[in-house]
């Protein structure tokens, strides 16, 4: 792999995000339209400057309609340019934008606009309907699973073998419904929730919890993407990706170590030595991490190389990863406080660590200077890792 | 103090959030998608699945990296070489992970959790096995590490699948 001689560096310069909701009326166009133009008008752009265009969306199933990049292209601004569609599940959230950054790396294009949109509400009577079609039809699909098994068996195996309380997985849950009140878009954010609420709140498939889940969603999320040619003409404050990894492991998901997720660390290695970092835990000022479960972010802390196995929870603990911590950890709210519309996560994960690293992130910003950050996003079969490092310069 | 000085952006995001009952009130669209399908098994399973009807675990050994697959494949992943031989397990398990679930697959709300989970396949390297359920046992009793073996249905009964074995109980000393 040759992570060194990239041609062009690439800065985000504007992003955009719709309300995050259970139920939007607008349709997947429209809602890609609002965060696109969004995004646009932040980098002081109109869609004549685009040059090309990414769109990010999950499975076709949630909307019923197959190829749904060509279904979403006017709404994403695609029409007439060179436009594609990219999809690796839940991963796609920090994927879509990696697409864009090589489309703009490689020196082929000048300003790339990346659009990222979920409408989870048009299945009936629940979006688990849509999920039942991801599971091995032979082995798996006979035993009726609901999607929520394979995260709650793989959380399980996480407490076991690295001696994770139940307890401090559940205050990320309340750190981040918390952290989600500063977010205009957030649809679960709770300034009163507690540990207690949490570990009483009704099993689903145990040890997962409801509060343990970020809730369905529909959104949409954009952002642009600039050469290192023009960032300076957008704006003052261009943040730039220094590095982009991901990697994918077996489908034969029982045959997988379900306690650390190896792929997201070779993702990180391969993000981290494209940006040069070879200490992420000196390096790297905070973190916005995958939530769609608590246990998740810790895990992915731990695949992210900031912790070791079974520390992220200590961390959690001691209050490291608050917004005001030492670490701060998914100060935008995350999926578990702002919501969860799979692809659209784009706006809590890349956004986040755009409006941060460029001091916009109003009361969300954390206390510490920070000039590096991390996003990662998780997918497919719960084996696929995207990750990106950004830093201010 | 407006909106725009409460939050950091995005600055006003837009989107009109409908409550469950107010999509009977906007102009929308219902429709079934009923698609059906039939998957052939493939070579691999096919076998693995008629060993199910003998109340058999059968696996496919990689020469290369010396693991005896199961499921079974034709070819290993990682070496990405053909597997060589037809292994048979003694059937024996242990628990790998489990979840007691009180949700039922269309997230409906169930009283009786189901017991369900991952398990290792005695001869087979850790991590390598199915999902199944757990049975003949109280939710608390349930245990990673436990050691399990399958409990099948009756030979007339089964038909190639793997719900040939109905679930997995503690094993007998
Ligand atoms: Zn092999």
């Amino acid at each position: 792999m040759n992570l060194k001689k990239i041609r062009k560096d690439v800065a985000v310069v504007g992003a955009g995000m719709t309300v995050f909701a259970r139920r939007l009326q607008e349709t997947g166009k429209e809602m890609a339209w609002e965060a696109a133009k969004m995004a646009l008008d932040e980098a002081g752009l109109t869609l004549q400057d685009i040059d090309a265009v990414i769109m990010g969306s999950a499975p076709d199933a949630f909307d019923g309609v197959h190829k749904k990049g060509d279904w979403l292209l006017d709404g994403a601004g695609g029409t007439n340019k060179p436009y594609m569609r990219v999809f690796i599940g839940g991963g796609t959230a920090v994927f879509a934008p990696i697409a864009g950054w090589w489309h703009v790396a490689s020196g082929m294009f000048q300003r790339v606009l990346v659009v990222c949109e979920e409408k989870m509400s048009s299945v009936q009577p629940h979006a688990q309907s849509a999920f039942g079609h991801i599971w091995d039809p032979i082995l798996d699909r006979p035993l009726k699973p609901n999607l929520v098994w394979i995260f709650s068996m793989e959380m399980q195996r996480y407490m076991y073998k690295y001696n994770v309380r139940y307890e401090d997985i559940a205050l990320v849950a309340v750190k981040n419904k918390r952290n989600a009140v500063g977010h205009p878009c957030a649809q679960l954010a709770d300034p009163n929730i507690t540990l207690e609420d949490v570990l009483n709140s009704e099993p689903m498939a145990l040890p997962v919890r409801r509060l343990d889940i970020s809730p369905p969603s529909d959104g949409a999320a954009a952002i642009v993407l600039v050469s290192e040619d023009v960032a300076y003409e957008h704006t003052d404050t261009p943040v730039w990706i220094d590095g982009v990894g991901w990697c994918i492991d077996t489908t034969m998901w029982t045959n997988r170590d379900l306690a650390f997720p190896k792929f997201v660390a070779r993702a990180a290695k391969m993000a981290y030595e494209m940006a040069g970092i070879k200490d992420p835990r000196k390096e790297i000022d905070f973190a916005e991490p995958y939530d769609p479960f608590d246990y998740k972010e810790l895990q992915h802390l731990e695949g992210l190389l900031l912790a070791e196995p079974g520390e992220a929870a200590i961390m959690t603990r001691e209050g490291k990863t608050q917004r005001d911590g030492e670490f701060p950890v998914c100060p935008s709210g995350g999926l578990l406080g702002v919501g969860n519309p799979i692809a659209a996560a784009l706006g809590i994960k890349i956004g986040e660590l755009y409006w941060q690293l460029a001091g916009k992130a109003g009361p969300r910003q954390v206390k510490k200077d920070v000039r590096t950050g991390v996003a990662q996003a998780w997918g497919d079969l719960m084996q696929v890792s995207s990750v990106v490092v950004m830093r201010r310069r | 103090m407006t909106k725009k000085d409460k939050f950091g952006p995005p600055f006003n995001p837009r989107g009109k959030p409908l409550e469950a009952n107010e999509m009977e009130k906007i102009p929308h669209i219902r429709a079934k998608a009923p698609a059906k399908y039939a998957w052939a098994a493939g070579t691999a399973m096919s076998r693995f699945l008629e060993e199910l009807k003998n109340g058999k675990i059968i696996g496919r050994l990689c020469a290369q990296c010396d693991r005896v697959l199961v499921p079974p494949r034709m070819f290993c992943e990682r070496c990405f070489k053909p597997t060589t031989e037809w292994v048979y397990l003694p059937g024996t398990a242990v628990v790998e992970t489990f979840s007691i679930s009180y949700i039922d697959q269309n997230a409906n709300r169930i009283k009786e959790p189901i017991l369900v989970g991952t398990v290792a396949f005695d001869g087979a390297p850790p991590d390598c096995g199915i999902m199944h359920y757990f049975g003949e046992m109280k939710p608390e009793e349930l245990k990673i590490g436990m050691p399990v073996e399958p409990v099948w249905k009756p030979q007339n009964e089964r038909v190639g699948s793997i719900l040939d074995i109905k679930y997995f109980r503690p094993r007998k000393k």
